[in-house]
Order: structure tokens, then C-alpha cells, then sequence
């Protein structure tokens, strides 16, 4: 399958990383080897296959409804960039 | 032109886990921003999730009791998407093997009842508050992580009235089921809708989302603003654009969203921190037995075994409490006709209620007294007017009836012996009316038994007061 | 003698001697790192601390670790200490908590080195030089790398600048750099080691391990850090073994698979020569050994790359200038989507980009199902071939990787060269299966050459037991590196 450079734009508008043309352009060539790489896949007959998420097959594991400490204010905002009070502070949205 | 109007309803739904969905921070409405977080709901690197059993627990109870079938594998997956208030930029939800599907929702239309198709009702965690300013937005985690249940409605409500009746009605199961404070100004209960309108037997128009409507009458009002706006533009013969649209309480219109909405592509796949869990039949079961008789059933049965009509049914069921008010005061009354029971209980029982005191049973009156009360006035030891001051006095105090009635003396004066004197009073105080009864007035005859009961300040028995003036004054 | 160079078991015994103080060995290990981590650059911001520290006195009432020294992945949390990843977008992160792990080693009695060891970003390599502090030398030839992503680690203990230490393995990232170093790394199966406050890489892959300079130490750290945890809902109740007791036993009859598919084109001739002697040797102790078949083994890496990077791209997505980290400067009136991808360019690294960017790419719109869903079910096949083979062996020998170290800087420039030096540790993450690596020779260069042992889930018994019994009879983990 190829990999166009719209493909590599949009993945890369998912993944919210801008990317200088000269880098994209690398990029695009550079994920080209691999998904014709990964593309030796579609040659296995997977029909009946179940996928398999988690590496050993554990179900049902909860935890009691039992409230513990949370973090103390100021060490939930130790490390933000950026805060104002007990809040952290991000710019403006728009989208 | 006359359109047909298409509703689904979307609702979100906090469940009221004691703590959060994935950690143990606390689920407390109301506290300073950020000091409910800790690593995992702050989504700090290297936490990790780990399921609260009472939040599946709750969330059976609410798919089982909106007749869903519930699934035997279940499992959580991650939306991905960027957004401050989000964490981790990805939430942890349901998609394609959710909780469970394929429920319903009776409402009752016009005397009709509607059933309401469920398509999902699935488990996801809450994200943060947002609080915008001019230049920055301000973040707040305390309610990230919170349980959420997401309740998807088939597109099958044909009007605002019903969407707000759909709400209603489902408010209620869900009170029913003690899982959810329902309340959409703390946000723990939220709803978004979509709509659109096509002519009879057209496929499907174009769907409008309609968010930001923070009360029941506000998605009522959206939607109707929506119904009206689409018919014009469909007259005119115009199209219909697909977008998001916000409710503003304050113009009373939806405006399109602000921000331009890119297709979405959540990249869901399932979540590697949590395996799946496998839901035993058994389990299921033992969920069902906690689930009491929800309203639906409970207006019916209130219909037939104490002939209820369907209106006072509805009223009295509405509040599980007050139904289970009701409910003993039925029992504790020996009659078959409950009418007189109901009709306190939605009379003076209802309107003592407030804000502070939501329900009957808020008032501290036992069943058992206010069926006392009731009786004095049938036996006519009060009268229906000093009734209702016995009501207030006991509300007031939590006295029973009979320590009122003494303290104040309200008992009903049915003696002839003592209300010939006051008779006698008011035949001489008022002749003109008398003479007017004898020459054939017979209205005459009430003002003079109201002046009788004004005398006894309302303890006179009205019946013998009027026996005993019809007696004298004929005799005469 | 000197105390920096002497195993974790052989300190416990003179410290229990009182022979040497935990000071002594504190003191010797910082004399160590002053000396030569300028040249290994095992450590990362080592300049900017004003001192060599440890986590403090340990704990009263002599627990199995006290006063030994642990040197720990930089992607490991460490309360209060810098846990970076090796990433400019984790730049002055203190996580305001410790990893499960390193709970476990702190009431263990261990000391805690707040300086942490050198990675690859957030785990994305095989070399450790793709470190936001540039690579980790490889102790036996200082051109070489010391494979990755726990690079830092395994040169560490190498070099003599570390007595014990914690990696992290996602596709073979304990045991290749252990190999490349000739020391001990055991990737445990997936969920006997919590992974809670390990920073995920790929969460369905990761494990943390131990990397040490012999067998019996690596028995020694899982038994610390083994165990079922609450606080990670895919750590798996199993009791733990006391692992020592599986060590110094007789391994005669026990059965070995050796799987034809990794004796093929792409496997240096030299490693190839140094395994066989490697599993003679094992035969002289008496074991069985027979070839046997794993036959989607060459679908491991298409799989590992589609899954790994999937659930990385999802895990990193949080990386976004809002809680911790680093933010990238504002532009002024600069908008919320502007601040996302400007922190996330100058924040990750390349190879981070791009495994970011083919993750999503996996799990995009269209292609889910011919990439994501697909691989998730050739791995069903790649766990299915192991169940088989465990049906009748009790482990499968391998090589750790199909050549020793490379040069610094020889596979940068082309990712899939890169991503095949993992082609045989890889399944052993997908199948959930334990391995370990332990050195089993040098080419005639003179780097090391290891040995990788592979078991079904929950056994890490039998490869302690195997690994132990080779041990004894070869010097390869006494040999030291000249710096």
C-alpha cells in the first residue's frame, strides 16, 4: 500500500505533530519501507483467528469501592508548565 | 408543512461510585480544583487503571432495569483524541463490545405508552471542567475519571414533548435505582440529542447534534427552537447542514458550534491495561434481585390493588419515596376506597413539601398519623378546615393528631346541648336572615350556619349546626 | 579490593560479616561512575547533581536488599527524583509517586540511585541512541553501542559503575543490551513484575527486569520485585517462588527446543558458532536437545511494529505541555492546537515522531483492520506456536541477537535494519513468555555474544535453573571489560 504525503499529513495532524516539510518528506519515505514491511502480513490466512489484546488471558479484575488519599493540591501541580491557583492553565481553544 | 420530527437522546450519566472509575480519589461534588486528582486520574506516566467493582455493578442494575441485554464479554476501549480536559488525551469507553444493548424505555404519551428503544448503554470515565477565559483556559481534574454511564436512545421520540417525557421517565428508573444523583446542575446528569425532520415516509433528513442544554426544559425548548428553524428552512425548500449546534439559555436559540468540528477519527482500540471482564449469568441475577419494582410496574399495581386513577398513580410513583409513603398509608388504612388517602397525600401532603423537604416522608409524619388524622375528620371529631391546621401543626411539631386536637381544642363541637346556645346566639343577632330562611330563602339558611361556625371558631360540626337551625327555625 | 565490582550476593554476604559498611559501597560505586562515566555515559544528568546520592538509610531489620545500591531505568518513577525518559518533553518531570517497583526495592532495604541510567526515548530503539543525552558507549568496545533501550543499565553493570540494575523490555530491550554487554537480563512474563509506574511504552508488551552481573543476583532482584499488585489490573496473582532455590540444580533431562527459524540467513556466522558450542555444553550437563519449529516467527516484527507502536502512539498522546513536562514557548495569541504540535515537534525525538506517527497511522480510519486487527491476530499464531513447543519442552535456546554490538551511529539512518536487530527477543513479549540472556562468549572482535533461554509463562524457574547450571561451568560473566 502506498503512503501518500496527504496520508502522513493527516496521521500527522492525528498524532498532533507538526512536522517541517523536509521531515515529513523523510518520513513519508521512511514509513513506506515499513508498511511494505508490515504489508508481509497480508499474506496469512487469519480467517478464524481471534485477536489477541492481552498478552495472558486474565478477566475481571476490580478493585473494592474504598476511597484513598488523592495527591496534595500542590503536588498534583508540581510539575505543570503552566498554573494559576489550584488550576492548570492552557491556551485559549480554539480549533 | 407538516414534517415528521426524529429525536435520539444521548445521556450521560454519573454513577455515585464513592470513589472514581479507575482510582480511589474521592467522587465529591463541590471541592477546591485539583485537590481530588492523583497520578492515575491526572493520567501521570506510569499510572495505571484499575476497575471499581461497585461502578459495574451499578451499571448492570441500570441496563438491566432499561431491559437491555446485558453482554457475556465486555470490554474497554480507548477513544483517542486531544483535548486539555482530557488527561491522558484518550478516553477509557466502550465501543464495540458495550456493556450491553438493546433495551427499552416505556413513556407514557397522552395516555398511550411509547416504547422507547435502547441502543447501548456503556461504561466510560468523565473528563475534567473546563473554565475559559479571554486568553487561557483554566483546567480542574476533580471530575476526570468519574464513573460515566453513556444511555443511547433508538431516533424514536417523535416530538420535544416526548424527548422531555423520555427524560423524565428515565430520571426517575434511575432514582428508582439509588446509582445516580440525576442531577444536571452538578452535571451528573447530562444530555445531548439529535434531530431531524423529514417528510412522512422520506428517508431519514439531516442530523442536527444539539448540546450545551443544562435542564430537561432546556432540551425540551432546543429542541422545539430546532423543529421550527428546520421546518422554515425545509419550506423554504432549502437544505439542512449537518453540524453541532449549542443551546443558549439565555437567547433562547442554538447557534452552531464556535469551533469547527473535523471528521472525527477516535482511533478506538481495545485498552491494554484492562482485561476484559466476563459477566456470569449468575452475577446478573443477583444483580436483578436488588432492583426494586420501578415505576412503570408500581403505577399499575397502585391502579389495581388500591384503585389509584393513572394520574394520581403517576404523581404519587414519580418519587420512590413517596410512593413507599403512600404505600403504608394504604396499608394502614382499613378502608377499601383509598380515594381519601390520596387525596391528602396529593393535596396538602404535596404542597407542604420543599425544597429543603423534597419528599412526603421529609414532612416527619409517620403513615400511621397522618392515616389518624384522616380518620378524625371522617368520624367528624374535626372539621376539614381545623384538619389542616392539625396538618401544619404536626409537621411543625411531629405531634400525633390527637395531641393537637386537645392541646388546641380543636375537637368538632357535635353536641346539641352546647351549640343550641351559640344557635340561639345567631338567630338573635341576625333576624333579618332568619325571618328570610322562614319566608322560603333558602340561602338565608347557609349564612346563618356560616355565622354559627365563625361563633364556634370552626369546631362546630357544619351538619348539625344545620339540623339543628332548620329544626328551631321551622318550628317557630 | 574493590567493592564496585563484586555481585549483590557476594556484598549481602560481607555486609552480614560486617566486612564492608553500606557506605563503603556507596562510595566506591560513586569513585566508579566519577571515573569512567564520562567515557560509558551509562548515568544521564549525573552533572547536575551536586552529589552522588542514595535513597537514604535503609530500613531497619536487615531486609534482603539493604544497602545494596539500584540503578534504575530512567523511565522507571522514582518519587521526587527526575524521571525523564530520556526525552526533552519529560524535561525536570518528578513524578510525586514510586513505581511499584521501587517500593518494593526501597522496603527491601535497597538504596535507590537518584541519578538514572541512559534509554533510548521513551524506549524506542535497540541502541540507546536515540537518548535526548545523546547514546551510551558499550563498555567492551567504546565505538560500539550497548543495544537498548536499557543501555544505560546494562553498560552500568558492565562497567562496574552499577551492582544491580533495572531495565525495562518491550521487544527485547533487557536482554539485547544484556547481551551486547555480557551480563544477565530477564525479561519475567508479562504481569509477574508490576508494571505500575513504569512509563508505558507498548502496555501489552512492557515488563521491567533485572539486569545484573550474574545469575544468582538476577534470582535475587526478582525476588524483590516479583508479585501480584493491586495497583495494576494485568499483574497476575500467581505466587512467587523463592528463586533461589532453583539455582546450583542439576539440569539433566531436561528438554530443549531449538527453533530452526532462528538458525537462518541474518544470523552472524561467528554468533552462530558461540551458540552451538554454548548448547554442547548444556548437552555435556545432560540435557535433551531437538530441533523443533516456530513457524510464524517471521511475522514477529511486522506484528511487534504494528502493535508496539499502536499502543505507544495512544500511551504518548498524553505527552501535550498540560500537566508535567515540557511546553514548548508561546507564541503570543498562540491557540491550544498550535501549543500541541509545537511542543510535541520540539519535545519527541525522530524515531519517537515516527513511531507516533505509524502507531496512529495503524489505528487510523481505513487501515485498522488491514494492519491493527490483523497483527493482533497473527500474534495469536505466534503464541499458539510456543504453546505447542512447550507441550513437549520444557525451554527453547536461542541467540539474543542475531549479531553482536554494532558501531554508534551504523543503523541510525535506516529504521528497518534497526528494527530487525529485535527479531529475536520480540516474541517472547508478544507471546507473554519469560526469557532471559546470559552471556556465553566474545568473537574473535571481542564483544560479547549471549545466550537467550525462553520458558512458558510463570516458569522463570527452569530458566534460573538452566542459566545457572551454564553459568557454573563457563567464566564469560567474570570476564571484565577494559575502559
Amino acid at each position: 500500500m502506498a503512503i501518500t504525503k496527504e496520508t502522513v499529513e493527516y496521521v500527522t495532524h492525528l498524532a498532533r505533530i507538526e512536522l517541517e516539510p523536509k521531515e515529513l518528506e523523510k518520513l513519508s519515505r521512511q514509513l513506506q519501507g515499513i508498511v511494505e514491511f508490515i504489508d508481509k502480513l497480508s499474506g496469512l490466512n487469519i480467517k478464524d483467528v481471534l485477536p489477541m489484546s492481552h498478552a495472558l488471558p486474565i478477566n475481571n479484575v476490580l478493585r473494592d469501592d474504598f476511597p484513598r488519599e488523592s495527591l496534595p493540591v500542590q503536588k498534583a501541580l508540581l510539575n505543570a508548565p503552566a498554573k494559576e491557583g489550584s488550576f492548570f492553565v492552557v491556551p485559549k481553544i480554539i480549533e | 408543512m407538516n414534517y415528521e420530527v426524529v429525536i435520539g437522546l444521548e445521556v450521560h450519566l454519573h454513577l455515585k461510585t464513592r470513589t472514581k472509575a479507575f482510582c480511589g480519589c474521592s467522587t465529591e461534588f463541590g471541592k477546591e480544583p485539583n485537590s481530588q486528582v492523583c497520578p492515575v486520574c491526572l493520567g501521570f506516566p506510569g499510572s495505571l487503571p484499575v476497575f471499581n467493582r461497585v461502578a459495574l455493578d451499578y451499571a448492570i442494575k441500570v441496563a438491566l432495569a432499561l431491559n437491555c441485554k446485558v453482554q457475556e464479554y465486555t470490554k474497554f476501549d480507548r477513544k483517542n483524541y486531544f483535548y486539555p480536559d482530557l488527561p491522558k488525551d484518550y478516553q477509557i469507553s466502550q465501543f464495540d463490545l458495550p456493556l450491553s444493548r438493546d433495551g427499552f424505555l416505556e413513556i407514557n404519551q397522552q395516555g398511550e405508552i411509547k416504547r422507547i428503544g435502547i441502543i447501548r448503554v456503556h461504561i466510560e470515565e468523565d473528563a475534567g471542567k473546563l473554565i475559559h477565559r479571554d486568553e487561557v483556559s483554566l483546567v480542574d481534574f476533580n471530575r476526570a475519571g468519574i464513573p460515566l454511564l453513556e444511555i443511547v436512545s433508538e431516533p424514536e421520540l417523535n416530538s420535544a414533548q416526548e424527548a422531555h417525557e423520555y427524560l423524565v421517565t428515565l430520571k426517575s428508573v434511575i432514582e428508582y435505582l439509588d446509582v445516580s444523583d440525576c442531577d444536571m446542575e452538578k452535571g451528573s446528569l447530562r444530555c445531548d440529542a439529535n434531530i431531524s425532520l423529514r417528510k412522512k415516509g422520506d428517508k431519514l433528513g439531516t442530523k442536527i447534534e444539539l448540546k450545551n442544554m443544562n435542564s430537561f426544559k432546556a432540551v425540551k425548548d432546543a429542541l422545539d427552537f430546532e423543529i421550527e428553524r428546520q421546518a422554515e428552512l425545509l419550506d423554504e425548500g432549502k437544505n439542512i447542514i449537518q453540524e453541532t449546534r449549542l443551546w443558549d439559555a439565555r437567547e433562547l436559540k442554538t447557534m452552531p458550534m464556535r469551533t469547527k468540528e473535523e471528521a472525527q477519527d477516535y482511533r478506538y482500540f481495545p485498552e491494554p491495561d484492562l482485561p476484559p471482564f466476563i459477566i456470569e449469568r449468575n452475577k446478573i441475577e443477583e444483580i436483578k434481585k436488588g432492583i426494586p419494582e420501578l415505576p412503570r410496574e408500581k403505577i399499575l399495581r397502585f391502579m389495581k390493588d388500591y384503585g389509584l386513577s393513572e394520574y394520581d398513580a403517576k404523581i404519587l410513583v414519580f418519587s420512590q419515596r413517596n410512593a413507599d409513603y403512600a404505600e403504608k398509608c394504604f396499608k394502614a388504612y382499613s378502608k377499601p376506597d383509598k380515594k381519601p388517602i390520596v387525596n391528602w397525600l396529593v393535596g396538602p401532603a404535596l404542597a407542604a413539601t420543599s425544597q429543603s423537604r423534597p419528599e412526603i416522608s421529609d414532612l416527619n409524619i409517620p403513615p400511621e398519623n397522618l392515616v389518624e388524622l384522616i380518620s378524625f375528620v371522617e368520624k367528624a371529631e374535626i372539621s376539614n378546615l381545623s384538619a389542616k391546621l392539625v396538618f401544619t401543626e404536626m409537621i411543625k411539631t411531629g405531634k400525633p393528631a390527637a395531641t393537637i386536637i386537645s392541646e388546641k381544642n380543636l375537637s368538632q363541637i357535635s353536641d346539641s346541648g352546647a351549640l343550641n346556645e351559640i344557635i340561639e346566639l345567631v338567630i338573635k343577632e341576625n333576624p333579618r336572615s332568619a325571618s328570610d330562611y322562614k319566608a322560603g330563602k333558602a340561602s338565608a339558611l347557609m349564612f346563618l350556619v356560616g355565622q354559627a361556625m365563625k361563633k364556634s371558631q370552626g369546631k362546630a360540626n357544619p351538619k348539625v349546626v344545620q339540623d339543628i337551625l332548620k329544626r328551631r327555625l321551622n318550628d317557630a | 579490593m574493590e567493592l564496585n565490582t563484586l555481585t549483590a550476593h557476594e556484598l549481602i554476604d560481607l555486609l552480614k560479616t560486617k566486612e564492608v559498611t553500606c557506605d563503603r559501597i556507596a562510595a566506591s560505586l560513586e569513585t566508579r561512575i566519577k571515573g569512567i562515566d564520562s567515557k560509558v555515559k551509562a548515568y544521564v544528568r549525573l552533572d547536575k547533581q551536586k552529589e552522588f546520592k542514595n535513597s537514604g538509610a535503609p530500613k531497619p531489620g536487615s531486609s534482603s536488599l539493604e544497602g545494596i545500591p539500584v540503578s534504575i531505568k530512567d523511565n522507571i518513577c522514582t518519587e521526587g527524583y527526575n524521571t525523564e525518559c530520556c526525552s526533552n518533553i519529560l524535561t525536570g518531570f518528578k513524578p510525586p509517586y514510586d513505581a511499584t517497583v521501587i517500593r518494593k526495592l526501597k522496603d527491601a532495604g535497597a538504596s535507590i540511585l537518584e541519578s538514572k541510567t541512559n534509554m533510548d526515548e521513551f524506549a524506542f530503539g535497540s541502541s540507546t541512541e536515540n537518548s535526548y543525552f545523546g547514546p551510551t558507549h558499550n563498555p567492551w568496545n567504546l565505538d560500539c553501542v550497548p543495544g537498548g533501550s536499557s543501555g544505560g543499565s546494562a553498560a552500568a553493570v558492565a562497567a562496574d559503575e552499577a551492582i544491580l540494575a533495572l531495565g525495562s523490555d518491550t521487544g527485547g530491550s533487557i536482554r539485547q543490551p544484556a547481551s551486547f554487554c555480557s551480563v544477565v537480563g530477564l525479561k519475567p512474563t508479562y504481569g509477574r513484575v508490576s508494571r505500575y509506574g513504569l512509563i508505558a511504552f507498548a502496555s501489552s508488551l512492557d515488563q521491567i527486569g533485572p539486569i545484573t552481573k550474574d545469575v544468582t543476583d538476577s534470582a535475587l532482584l526478582m525476588n524483590v520485585i516479583s508479585g501480584y499488585d493491586p495497583f495494576d489490573s494485568t499483574s497476575i496473582n500467581v505466587s512467587v517462588p523463592n528463586y533461589r532455590l532453583s539455582l546450583g540444580q542439576d539440569i539433566k533431562g531436561i528438554k530443549i527446543g531449538i527453533p530452526r527459524e532462528y538458525f537462518i540467513e541474518g544470523l552472524d556466522r561467528e554468533v552462530k558458532i558461540i551458540l552451538e558450542e554454548a548448547i554442547r555444553e548444556l548437552k555435556n550437563q545432560g540435557v535433551h536437545s531437538q530441533e523443533v519449529s516456530l513457524p510464524h516467527t517471521e511475522y514477529a516484527v511486522p506484528v511487534y511494529y504494528i502493535i508496539a507502536t499502536a499502543e505507544a502512539s495512544s500511551n504518548l498522546a498524553r505527552f501535550d505541555g498540560v500537566q508535567y513536562g515540557f511546553r514548548a514557548n508561546e507564541p503570543t495569541r498562540a491557540n491550544l492546537i498550535e501549543m500541541y504540535k509545537k511542543t510535541r515537534e520540539e519535545g519527541f525525538g525522530e524515531e519517537a515522531k515516527r513511531r507516533i506517527i505509524l502507531g496512529t497511522f495503524a489505528l487510523s480510519h481505513g487501515y485498522y483492520d488491514a494492519y491493527y486487527l490483523r497483527a493482533l491476530k497473527v500474534r495469536t499464531l505466534i503464541k499458539e506456536d510456543f504453546d505447542k513447543v512447550f507441550k513437549d519442552f520444557d525451554c527453547i535456546i536461542t541467540p539474543t541477537s542475531p549479531t553482536p554490538a554494532f558501531k554508534i551511529g551504523e543503523r541510525m539512518e535506516d529504521p528497518l535494519k534497526m528494527y530487525l536487530s529485535d527479531i529475536y527477543t520480540i516474541s517472547s513479549n508478544l507471546a507473554g513468555i519469560p526469557a532471559i540472556s546470559v552471556p556465553c562468549g566474545f568473537t574473535k572482535a571481542g564483544l560479547p555474544v549471549g545466550l537467550q533461554i525462553l520458558a512458558k509463562p510463570f516458569n522463570e524457574e527452569i530458566l534460573f535453573k538452566v542459566a545457572h547450571a551454564y553459568e557454573q561451568r563457563t567464566a564469560w560473566h567474570k570476564m571484565k571489560p577494559k575502559i
